[in-house]
This record gives C-alpha cells, structure tokens and sequence, in this order.
C-alpha cells in the first residue's frame, strides 16, 4: 500500500511539474495566443481589443504569483482556456470530442502490441535460434526504424487506396448510426485496424527483444533448472517459473513506453484523418493555437501519468518482493 | 517503441578502456556482421550527405509537370510542386542527419552531466536530480516538443533545441545506473582515498570506463533525434523552407499526395529515415556483442560445443565478476 501511495505521490508531483511547464510557456517564449489571434483577424480589431484578448487567455498584469494561482485554481476546475482556433470555444470541450478516440486507437495498439512481442519473445528464447528468432528480429527493427506516420502512408496507400480493404479515414462511416448497436461497432473497428495496426508493427520489436533477452537470462537460471528437473510440463515451466520474472522488466518499461506510443500515435491520427486528439493537435499547430496545444499536452500527460499508476500497481500483483517491503 | 533497455549491460574490465583507440573501435566492427553491415549503410548515407547535392543540382528548380511517376527523366518522379524527388531526397540528407546526430551528442552530453553527477554525488543531490529525470522521463515528450516548438520562433535550431529539451532523461537514468556501479569499485575508492578531486576522478577515473556506454547511447539517440526531427518537421514545426526529410513529407502531405495515390512523394524518404535507424541499431547491437562480455562468452561457449560435435546448449554459461 505505501509503495502505490508513494508512486501516486511522485505522478501527483510530475503532473504539477507539467501544470507548471504549461503556466510558464505562454510567459517566457516570445509567441503568445492574443497576439496569433489578433493577427488572425487581420485589422478588424482595433488595438484596444488586445488588452481584453490577453486578459481572456490569462496574460493579465497581475504579478506572475497571483497569476498562477488563478491558473491553477482553473485547472483545477477543468478550466484550460479558450481556443483561438475555435474562438471563443472553451479548450475542454473541443478537446474532450477527440480523447475517446485517442486513448482507444493509443490504448488498444499498446496492449496488443505488448501483448503480442511479449509471447514472441518467450517463443524465441524457448525454441532459441529458431526461426522466430532469428528471423523476426531484423524484421521488426527494421519495421521498427520506420517513423510511425509514414507506416501509416504506407498503409493508407496499399490497403486503402489500392485494395480497397480499409476505408480511407474517419472513425466511422456516414452510413451508421453512433451508438450501442452491432453494425456500428464493426464500422469502428474497420477504421481503426490500420491505425492499430501500423502503430502495433512498429512497436512490437521492441517488447519481444527485451522479452527474449530476459527470458534467456532467467530460463538459464537454478530455480528453472530445478523446475525441469522435476519433470514439470514444460508449458508450466516456461510460463509460470520463467516468464512471469521475465515480465518484470518489460512491465516497468511498459510505462514509459505509453507516453512515446500516444505522441507517435497523434500523428498516425493525421494521416488516417482520424477525429481524435492528433488531429485536433495539428489543427492547433497550423492555426498558431496555443490554449488548445497546452490542453492537449495537459490531458496526454495526465492520462499516461494516469495508465503508469495502474502499471505500478500491476508490477505489486507480479512481483511479491515489492508487497513484502512495504 | 520501447528503448532497448540494458542498464548496466556493457559494464566491462577496467582497464581494457585506457588503450581504446579509433582503431580498435574500427576492428571491433569489422570483426562483428551485423555492425559492419550497420557501417557500411551509415558510410553509405553519410557519403550522400556530404557528395549528393553537389551532383544532383538545385533541388528546388520546377523541372517537370507536378505529380508525375518515376520516369527516366525523374527517377523518383516530380513532387506536388513540380521538383524532383530524388533531388529532394538526397538533398534533404545532409541536414536531417547533421541535426540528427548533433542532437545525439548534446542529449547524451547533458544527460551524462546529470547522470554522473547523481551517481557519484548520492544522497539530496542524487534525490533530487533522480527526481527530476524521472518526471521528464514520464512526461510524454513529443505533446510537449510540440506546444514548446510552437512558441518559439520556427527553425531548425528551434527544433533540435526542443529535443535536446525533452530527449536527455532516459540517458541521465541508465548513466545514474552505471556511475552507481562503477562508484562502488576499489579503484575509484583509491581515487577517493589519494585526494583526488571530484572533477578528476569523473573525468578521469569514471567517465573513460563508460565509453562503450556513452558510444551505445549517442547511437540510441540519434536514433531517437532523427525520429523525432522528422516528426515534427512533417507537423510543420521546423523550417517548412529549408529541405530536410521531414518537410519533405510535410510538403507531401500538404499537396495532398496521399489522396491521389503519389506514393513516390512519400517512400524514398521514409525509406531513408528507416535505414539510417536500421543501421545505427545494426551497429549498436553489434557493440553490444563486443563489449557484452556475457554475449561474448555465449558465442565462444557455442563454437567450442559445435566443434566438438555437440549440440548447442540453451543455458547460458555464467561470467564471473571480480
């Protein structure tokens, strides 16, 4: 219990750190939204208007303190500004359309994914210098080695432009009515197979690699040994002695890795014009829209401090060693 | 993509370091397939960055009809604009990969300060650098490259700055990892003893035993860099004027390449981009092999087996330590 207490601690403090990041961009870099929005509307503001811009995205004359505090306390209350972009839509709204779609494309890739590489890796380091080990490897860091988005072209252009397997883009089709019924969650997953797809090929690697090479270094190891000697199946050997330590590892990786799977996710979203927060997020980046950029980063960051909690508690159910220091 | 992660992994015999040369590095690369393989791609590459817009001539000249497949003429075809691909692409090398690695060196740089730093300090100072890596390290880095780069003014040094920014922490941690073990050897705790200063004994003492290391890691981050640059140029972040490989893309995709099928915009550079990772991977993996005296003595147990005509065995024999 103390240890979850104490990882919830430290995530508490890295999401602060993030706040206070996001507090401190618009006040120290030279850009800033009033002045982007004021320039969007190219002389139908008269200057005066500026003040009042500023002072609705927060840039008030206050001293620097006093201005944090306010910022907090709007956080706090799911406040994150207003968008340029969408003046004078509130940055939380907007925002809260695409996460569902986000956090199920990024969600679902990184499970299955982990899921996947792990089982490979433990089937290359029991039949070692088989063919799942020695040929799948270089394959996937090469797959590996490619930028998520460009897998993503790929894709789009093989097995949607060409084949016509997969629908070019969106969530779901026009065709189907949103909600609980069969026809529309097929419709959802036939949108979302190469967006998950793409990102799952190249990131698969990457688990079954650590995967194997810890696999290799336990199943070598006395109690596993002793195991076999025992005469126990080896189905059991191989999962319940060995790959459950071997785990260890690529769990306390797994949390890490979320964070670089849902930036590199953003940007298949772009390519697949899929509704979610990438698509909001290049939206922002083109249209010079700050608040709705710093809200992105806000939700994204919370949401993976969020997922790296669960994955601490996880590691507490896989390894009994942290459950008995505590 | 989950970071190889081997914490500690290429710790090896003190002082088999001190001689390490250029050479030696050289012939531990041919010695391994897999590396040299690596080296010769990147040679490959690096040879295009330095020769290829000397003879592919102004990449930015409308040559041709927009859009038009690879031809005799084009060999890669023209893109939406009109310019020639191949141009383009070979042109784009030079200062995707010079910010690449340059971002490589200085990630590494910073983090290796920190990491030292807490390692060989401990205590508040190792609490509170170790504390603040680690929330860098859980903040997820390219939603933050991007909030950031849009502030700043647009350019290329803008977009390495920002990943210099958000790329040190993973180094700072396994450098931490390795200082910690090295921290514990007798012939640091000599240094200690003799009076040597701080400095010196990181300068002299701890940092030459991490040399493998800190090549292993400037290896992984420019991978990470290259990545990350391309990223964030194809968002339009960089330089949208100057042709590197991510506003390449971002050109592509802006005249809209995707929707009318113009695959030859979009392949030759993501193919570059993948190579280039492919071959530092190939590389570090190959150093790994050399440096890793546990993968060593695998190799050499498997040969001595084969040769004496038994088969080869799972378990992996153990290296003693001291």
């Amino acid at each position: 219990m103390r240890f979850v207490l104490r990882r919830l601690g430290f995530y508490l403090l890295a999401a602060w750190a993030a706040l206070t990041l996001n507090f401190l961009l618009p006040r120290l870099m030279p850009g800033d939204p009033a002045t982007a929005l004021f320039a969007r509307f190219r002389g139908q503001l008269r200057p005066e208007a500026m003040q009042a811009l500023r002072e609705a995205f927060g840039l008030t004359s206050q001293p620097l303190v006093a201005q944090y505090f306010t910022y907090l306390r709007h956080v706090l209350r799911g406040d994150l500004g207003v968008s340029v972009a969408y003046f004078p839509s509130p940055v939380s709204s907007i925002i809260g359309t695409g996460l569902v779609w986000t956090l199920f494309v990024a969600g679902t890739a990184v499970i299955v994914s982990f899921a996947v590489g792990t089982l490979l890796g433990v089937a290359a380091a029991w039949w070692r210098h088989g063919w799942i080990d020695t040929l799948l490897p270089p394959v996937f860091a090469l797959l590996g080695a490619f930028p998520y988005f460009w897998l993503a072209m790929v894709a789009l252009y093989a097995f949607g432009f060409q084949l016509g397997w997969f629908p070019l883009g969106h969530a779901y089709g026009d065709d189907v009515t949103p909600g609980l019924n069969a026809a529309f969650l097929a419709d959802v997953l036939r949108h979302a197979a190469l967006p998950i797809g793409t990102i799952v090929l190249a990131t698969l690697g990457g688990w079954m690699l650590s995967m194997r090479n810890t696999m290799v270094a336990v199943l070598g190891s006395d109690y596993v040994n002793l195991a076999r000697a025992k005469g126990l199946p080896p189905s059991r050997v191989v999962l319940r002695y060995a790959a459950r330590n071997a785990l260890l590892p690529s769990v306390t990786g797994f949390g890490m890795a979320l964070g670089f799977v849902l930036g590199g996710s953003l940007l298949t979203e772009i390519i697949f014009s899929y509704p979610g927060e990438g698509y909001l997020l290049v939206q922002a980046v083109h249209g010079q829209d700050y608040p709705l950029m710093q809200g992105i980063f806000l939700i994204i960051t919370i949401a993976v401090l969020g997922a790296n909690w669960l994955v601490d508690i996880a590691y507490l159910w896989l390894d009994p060693r942290t459950r008995e220091v505590s | 993509m989950a970071r190889p992660a081997h914490p500690g992994g290429l710790l090896s015999a003190p002082s088999s370091h001190r001689s390490t040369g250029a050479r030696a590095w050289l012939e531990a690369i041919l010695r391994d397939r897999k590396a040299t393989a690596g080296a010769l791609l990147l040679a490959f590459f690096a040879a295009v960055a330095v020769t290829g817009p000397l003879l592919v001539g102004d990449a930015r000249a409308l040559v041709a009809v927009p859009l038009q497949p690879p031809s005799m003429a084009h060999w890669l075809g023209t893109t939406g604009q009109g310019q020639d691909v191949l141009a383009q692409t070979v042109v784009g090398t030079r200062v995707s990969l010079l910010v690449g690695f340059s971002v490589g060196v200085v990630v590494v740089f910073v983090g290796s300060l920190v990491g030292v730093a807490a390692g060989y300090f401990g205590g508040r100072v190792d609490g509170l650098l170790s504390l603040l890596f680690n929330v860098f390290l859980v903040i997820p880095g390219l939603p933050l490259a991007i909030v950031m780069a849009a502030y700043l003014p647009s350019g290329t040094l803008t977009v390495a700055a920002v990943l210099v920014f958000t790329g040190w922490a993973w180094n700072a941690r396994v450098v931490r990892a390795q200082t910690l073990a090295l921290r514990r050897r007798d012939f640091v705790a000599a240094a200690v003893v003799s009076g040597e200063s701080s400095l010196r004994i990181i300068t002299r003492e701890i940092l030459p035993n991490m040399t493998s290391l800190l090549v292993a890691q400037v290896i992984g981050s420019s991978v990470y860099a290259i990545g990350a640059l391309v990223g964030l140029e194809f968002l339009g972040l960089g330089d949208v004027s100057a042709i590197t490989w991510g506003t390449n893309l971002y050109w592509a995709s802006n005249d809209s390449a995707l929707l009318t099928g113009a695959w030859w915009t979009y392949v030759p550079t993501g193919l570059c981009v993948a190579f280039v990772g492919f071959g530092l991977v190939m590389l570090n993996s190959g150093f790994d092999e050399i440096t890793n005296p546990r993968l060593q003595m695998e190799r050499a147990w498997r040969a001595h087996l084969q040769a004496a005509g038994q088969p080869a065995s799972r378990s992996t024999p153990v290296v003693g330590h001291g």
